[in-house]
């Protein structure tokens, strides 16, 4: 490695990197502001000059830009020499000109890294006299705010949201020192990235929209490690709280997963923890039927009564934590617990655990689909079911840009030369799908078709890879032009990368995936495979296992067989058919519901329990690729709202059983650890009597936190004591030291002098390396060594299946689908309504037009989108909308409805 | 008629101007022998002879910088993987710089010499597409270069197969849409390849990957004009051109209080002094030269005790400034200094990309300040802060590429040269160039 001497002091540094990645990495301070780990060097801002000796005679050196100059082994160089601290503070005096010193009102100030950068250049007061330029701001959609006064034009917004998130309604306007970032015109930015705008911008700027709007200062945010549980990917979030209330969430740094940047699901999808439907109290149903609050204790106690009065099927859920499924099990028993999901998904779920269990293939994750270099989608709309899936894809296609500098002597960080230089060359994409995807752009290749279809041609790639594999297709057409593309891209492929899941839900689709990762591991190809599981702990109950099925469930109570239900975070009426499931839930002498939101399950409750969201409460998820992640209470909730496990255990209890006498979560996950296959669960992160290196807790709120306030003034003017958390080791304080934990048990990035989220460089080994010391999460999922082709999937897909009408095959959307989030504000406002997709001939024949309503009898009405690339007799619908049980693929017939009003263009400004 | 021996630029165009035409149709190139030089070079010369021979006249570029061109031809891989597929040769012709008219002339007069320079240039590099980057306001250049293209197509001077060889050579001229940016090398690049008009960061440089990422050679109008007669008439006779070291003859321009304004051919090497006064005439009378930019607007002042230098690249270098693009503009004791340099620091601030923040920010805070001495507003301590700000912004490499340099310059030197000038301004509060 080489070595570089910096003021004096010598530092091996990594070769081929330039001086900032390597002062950084060693956690030096050189202030920058247009460098970004994830997107690499352009030289704009000029601010982190350091001085670059030719040798050991030269005592004056030259200036140059760490960000754009390669390591050298013996290069010598200073950060604090006179002359580069006077030029970097000459940059801030530059950029000061313009920015309008309304700190004291600005959503960043605190936090704004434009703010740090002036302290450490230790620029104080500024000597132009001039005005300053202003513009006027746009208004760019429910979730990002625009101030454009405070640019100071490093450009990484729109080096963001084009080079890096495939955006094109965000640009650079204008020139000289009248540079414009935004939209050609007021409107919703359409990227669903546009989010990290937020966090990539140096100074507010871009601004968080919703937390603005009840807004409170970093400093005074309480937070902890958090999972975004909107989709199973698992990115790994921070929100932050106040007051009881969740104000926003912000990246966790995950190497592997996330990386620097989440989508906007995640982070404006945590919305629902404050909304106005969220089930606060608990409530039990009187006599006459109607709903009526009801004391915890009561709660806990009628709960109890329902668990001593004989067998109770209990229903999970895939998007509750293992913890709060595990304690429901254990309380009903295996045989009368059902995971919560349809037996159709539940037998894809098998599927993809099964095919990663037989091993051959690797479980691909975020950062092994960037180094992909050649990636075959098939069937899943990733952008839309896993979204951050979909920004890795927009970097893995991006390889061959990178060898190709690295051929012509460019840095791969020299972000700018790079795409110069390789223009629109990318590695292999090729997408089959229902429906055209939004990452459609950057595919080499795309093909829309039914689900069965797509599985024939998968088959057909898997045959022409290895002719061991089925050669007969079942009869399904499909394109054998895609094919050979595919054939031709994957042979020549060194990191092949196979991405589907159960979005389309078809069994066929994930076998013909599986098959062609095997087939091509079986050519001594190492094969990544990523299989996008529904919801966040969907591998996670998939691993739990349940005795019964959700259909089984619900018959048995239907008919009699079962007297009681309890049904944990979940509305079954987006899981079976409306009325089976109204009719066990009305035929069940008891129905409670535990759950975060009111829902139409919780409406026919017979007893109703609030229980935590995933930010009140600490658990375990279970991500897509197996990956077991903890989650921590970042606030507790005002009673009696609790983890549904607390609720379940008391009542236990209660009931007298000794068994589920937990009084810590740590307990709960112990017992999860039992559960064959989950057995690594219990050392995800430590237990809750982890001490950082002083012997101190983790403190959940920063030392600046403004501590005594008068909020609770009013009802006693002594300031309530904090908790002491038995549950984890964080602090409900700003008492402890968040430094030196394991990289899962970080609370909130900050440093001396780095108060941005740029600190994070502080906290890992170098710079986008791994956070802290520890494991990111633990793998439950053991993959066999294949010995030979035993596992691949003999038998051929199906024929099309028949049936009355259009074929109605599922669409899923990042702002809606997801249950959760689609009760947060900005994600309702940014969201679509119910949507159908058809191809413009079947419309013609149907005679529905674009933009006016079509009715499906079972479904109800949506609004008509005609798109050429949806396959003939098949439309695309959106699915999970709320309040919306549709069991799809299904068939049915689509008719004018002159009655339906779509969901009205946002037009409001704010 | 004029001798194209001693003036190959322009003696064409000056027989033209002499004949009542106003430019050198086709006819009249051809026949005074245009285009053979082109013939001449595609089905007789290697590419790596021509670019031989055009290293060893020195033709060096007419665009500012000096770069010796055959030197920059001999960086475009000619074999080997980098070789395949398009290379594109591009002439620079958005001639934005203040006082600077040259290559105007040269295209609106004689727009088949640039052509034929052109076809010689891209064959050199086996490029097989030539763009034009006209500056956008030049109409009437835009006319003759559109005209003669479709003339010289006709004649199977550009298109497929040139001059019956395997040579395909397509011709395109683009207009630039008007920065200044735009005749940064780089930029242009931007420029044409539809994106922001920034410059570019180097490595890699344009003659490996240039346009759309392919190996891209650009030059300046002037030096592709050139070409022509350096292919007919040999290295040695390009040699000999010049007076001085320089070879060739260059294009010099005067503009100012002169009597005779314009723009004269003349051998490199000629001194200041005799292009001003034996070809413009001299001052008009009641005016005293007091500096000149000797290459426009982005070029240091030379004073008096420089006039009798000769114009050529290495001694205008020694003595502070740059020849640049030959063209000088002339300050006479009428002109306030200070004014002077706002008026540019506001041209070079405006024309700023806005890409790196000491140009973006930096230019506009010096022409704020020369404003406040100049309105008679100045304070003490702000000849330092200029002088910070010129260090800091003017040094190459503090900046992304050489346009706040070039900025810098002129008013490094009026500080330098003028500086009673300035501090007579902020100790009075007025500027003593205007009427009290």
């Amino acid at each position: 490695m080489p070595v570089i001497e910096v003021d004096g002091r010598e530092f091996e540094v990594e070769q081929g990197q330039n001086l900032l990645h390597a002062c950084l990495s060693h956690k030096l301070d050189l202030p920058y502001f247009c460098w970004h780990p994830a997107m690499g060097s352009v030289g704009a801002c000029r601010q982190c000059a350091v001085i670059q000796y030719q040798d050991e005679n030269d005592e004056r050196g030259r200036l140059v830009m760490a960000c754009m100059t390669p390591v050298a082994d013996g290069a010598r160089l200073s950060i604090e020499a006179d002359h580069a601290q006077e030029f970097r503070a000459s940059v801030i005096e530059w950029l000061m000109e313009n920015h309008p010193h309304d700190c004291p009102v600005c959503e960043e100030g605190g936090e704004c890294h434009l703010q740090d950068m002036t302290v450490m250049t230790g620029h104080t007061s500024r000597r132009y006299r001039g005005g300053k330029r202003t513009f006027r701001n746009q208004y760019l959609g429910p979730f990002i705010g625009h101030e454009m006064n405070r640019c100071i034009t490093c450009y990484r917004c729109v080096r963001f949201y084009q080079d890096y998130a495939g955006g094109d309604d965000l640009q650079a306007f204008g020139s000289r020192d009248r540079m414009f970032f935004g939209r050609a015109e007021d409107g919703v930015l359409e990227n669903e990235f546009a989010g990290n705008l937020v966090e990539v911008c140096p100074t507010g700027v871009f601004t968080d929209k919703p937390f603005s709007r009840t807004y409170t200062r970093k400093w005074d945010l309480q937070s902890a490690p958090s999972i975004c549980a909107g989709c199973a990917v698992g990115c790994n979030t921070l929100p932050g709280e106040r007051y009881g209330v969740l104000k926003r969430v912000h990246n966790r740094y995950h190497p592997e997963l996330n990386g620097y940047f989440l989508c906007d699901r995640g982070r404006f999808g945590s919305g629902y923890v404050n909304a106005e439907e969220r089930l606060r109290r608990a409530g039990a149903r009187a006599a006459d039927g109607v709903f009526e609050e009801i004391a915890a204790e009561t709660a806990a106690a009628r709960l109890a009564e329902v668990l001593s009065g004989g067998a109770v099927i209990g229903i999970g859920s895939p998007r509750a934590s293992l913890e709060n499924n595990l304690a429901l099990k254990r309380l009903v028993g295996d045989e009368n617990f059902s995971t919560g999901v349809s037996a159709a998904q539940a037998e894809l779920d098998e599927l993809m655990l099964s095919i990663h269990r037989a091993g051959g293939a690797r479980i691909a994750s975020i950062a092994d689909v960037e180094a992909a270099d050649t990636v075959l989608v098939l069937g899943e709309d990733v952008l839309n079911t896993a979204p951050r899936v979909a920004l890795a894809l927009r970097q893995a296609v991006r390889n061959l840009s990178m060898d190709m500098a690295t051929g012509a002597g460019i840095p791969t960080w020299q972000d700018a030369g790079v795409r110069g230089h390789a223009q629109h060359a990318r590695n292999p994409l090729l997408i089959a799908s229902p429906a055209p995807t939004r990452i459609d752009d950057i595919a080499s290749a795309t093909w829309t078709a039914a689900p069965e279809c797509i599985a024939a041609a998968g088959f057909a790639i898997a045959h022409g890879l290895n002719a061991g594999f089925a050669a007969e297709t079942g009869g399904a057409e499909f394109d054998a032009h895609f094919v050979e593309q595919a054939l031709t891209a994957l042979q020549g492929a060194e990191k092949p990368l196979i991405v589907s899941g159960s979005g389309c839900a078809s069994r066929e689709v994930l076998e013909a995936a599986a098959n062609i990762a095997w087939a091509l591991a079986g050519k001594g190809k190492g094969c990544a495979l990523l299989l996008a599981g529904a919801e966040a702990d969907s591998m996670g109950v998939t691993l739990l296992g349940g005795g019964i099925s959700l259909e089984g469930a619900l018959g048995r109570l239907a008919a009699g067989e079962a007297r009681s239900v309890i049904v944990l975070e979940n509305d079954l009426f987006r899981r079976a058919e409306a009325d089976v499931v109204a009719d066990a839930l009305d035929k069940a002498e008891h129905a409670v519901v535990l759950d975060v939101l009111e829902s139409p399950t919780a409406e026919r409750a017979s007893l109703a329990l609030p229980a935590a969201a995933i930010t009140e409460s600490t658990g375990t998820l279970v991500n897509y690729e197996g990956r077991a992640q903890r989650f921590y209470q970042v606030f507790e909730p005002e009673d009696p709202v609790r983890p549904a496990w607390r609720w379940l255990a008391d009542a236990a209890i209660a009931a007298g059983r000794n068994d589920l006498r937990w009084r810590h979560v740590d307990e709960v996950t112990r017992a999860c650890s039992e559960v064959p296959g989950l057995a690594g669960i219990a050392d995800v992160t430590p237990s809750a009597d982890y001490r950082t290196t002083a012997g101190m807790r983790i403190p959940r709120m920063t030392h600046r936190a403004s501590g005594r306030t008068a909020k609770d003034a009013h009802v006693n003017v002594h300031e309530p004591k904090p908790t002491v958390d038995e549950q984890t080791p964080f602090s409900y304080s700003m008492e402890g030291l968040n430094a030196g934990q394991p990289g899962g048990l970080v609370p909130y990035v900050w440093s001396p002098g780095w108060n941005s989220n740029q600190s994070v460089f502080k906290f890992q080994q170098e710079v986008a390396g791994p956070l802290g010391d520890g494991e990111a999460g633990v793998h439950l999922i053991e993959q066999d060594e294949p010995s030979d082709l035993s596992a691949r999937f003999r038998q051929a897909p199906r024929q099309a299946p028949a049936g009355d009408g259009l074929r109605l095959l599922p669409l899923h959307r990042v702002f809606g689908s997801d249950e959760l989030s689609a009760f947060s504000p900005p994600i309702e406002e940014r969201g679509a309504g119910p949507e159908v997709l058809v191809h413009p001939d079947d419309a013609a024949e149907l005679s529905i037009e674009a933009g006016k309503g079509a009715r499906c009898e079972r479904l109800g009405s949506f609004a008509v989108r005609l798109d050429a690339g949806i396959p003939r007799g098949c439309a695309g619908v959106v699915v999970g909308l709320k309040n919306a049980g549709w069991q799809l693929p299904a068939f049915g017939n689509l008719t004018p409805d002159p009655d339906f009003a779509p969901k009205p263009e946002l037009i409001a400004r704010g | 008629m004029h001798d194209l021996s001693t003036m190959p630029l322009t003696g064409r165009l000056l027989d033209a101007d002499a004949a009542g035409k106003g430019v050198v149709d086709l006819e009249a190139y051809e026949a005074s022998g245009g285009y053979q030089a082109a013939r001449q070079a595609v089905t007789g010369m290697t590419p790596a002879e021509i670019r031989e021979l055009v290293k060893d006249a020195n033709l060096r570029g007419r665009g500012g910088a000096g770069f010796p061109t055959g030197v920059k031809w001999g960086f475009v891989p000619m074999d080997g993987a980098a070789a395949e597929g398009h290379k594109y040769l591009v002439c620079n012709a958005d001639e934005m710089e203040p006082g600077t008219f040259k290559d105007r002339y040269l295209m609106e007069k004689d727009p088949h010499m640039l052509i034929e320079g052109m076809i010689i240039g891209a064959w050199a590099i086996e490029a097989d597409k030539a763009y034009v980057f006209l500056r956008g306001e030049y109409h009437e250049p835009y006319r003759q270069l559109q005209d003669a293209i479709a003339q010289a197509r006709s004649r199977g001077y550009l298109g497929e197969g040139i001059f019956g060889t395997g040579f395909n050579l397509e011709l395109a001229v683009h207009r630039s849409g008007g920065r200044y940016i735009c005749g940064e090398e780089t930029a242009l690049l931007n420029a044409l390849e539809g994106k922001r008009a920034q410059p570019r960061t180097k490595p890699p440089f344009p003659p490996a990957s240039g346009a759309w990422g392919r190996p891209t050679i650009v030059n300046n109008v002037e030096t592709l004009c050139n070409v022509p007669a350096i292919v007919t008439n040999g290295a040695d006779w390009f040699l000999e051109l010049g007076r001085g070291e320089d070879a060739g003859t260059k294009v010099f321009g005067v503009s100012g209080r002169v009597n005779n304004p314009g723009l004269w051919e003349l051998p490199m090497g000629t001194p200041i002094r005799e292009i001003i006064d034996d070809h413009a005439g001299g001052m008009q009378k009641g005016y005293r030269l007091r500096g000149i930019l000797p290459g426009g607007a982005s070029t240091e002042f030379l004073v008096e005790e420089h006039f009798d230098l000769p114009m050529e690249y290495a001694t205008i270098q020694a003595a502070g400034s740059r020849m640049g693009t030959g063209t000088m503009i002339l300050m006479d004791d009428s002109i306030c200094p200070v004014d002077m340099s706002r008026n540019l620091q506001h041209f070079f601030a405006q024309e700023s990309c806005g890409f790196c923040t000491p140009c973006r920010e930096g230019l506009p805070w010096v022409e704020q300040l020369l404003l406040d001495i100049e309105e008679g507003r100045g304070q003490p301590g702000d000849l330092e802060v200029l002088d910070r700000n010129a260090d800091f912004i003017g040094a190459p490499g503090n900046t992304f590429c050489l346009h706040a340099t070039g900025a810098i310059e002129p008013l490094m030197s009026a500080l330098k040269y003028f500086r009673d000038d300035f501090e007579a301004h902020i100790s009075t509060g007025r500027c003593p160039y205007r009427e009290a």
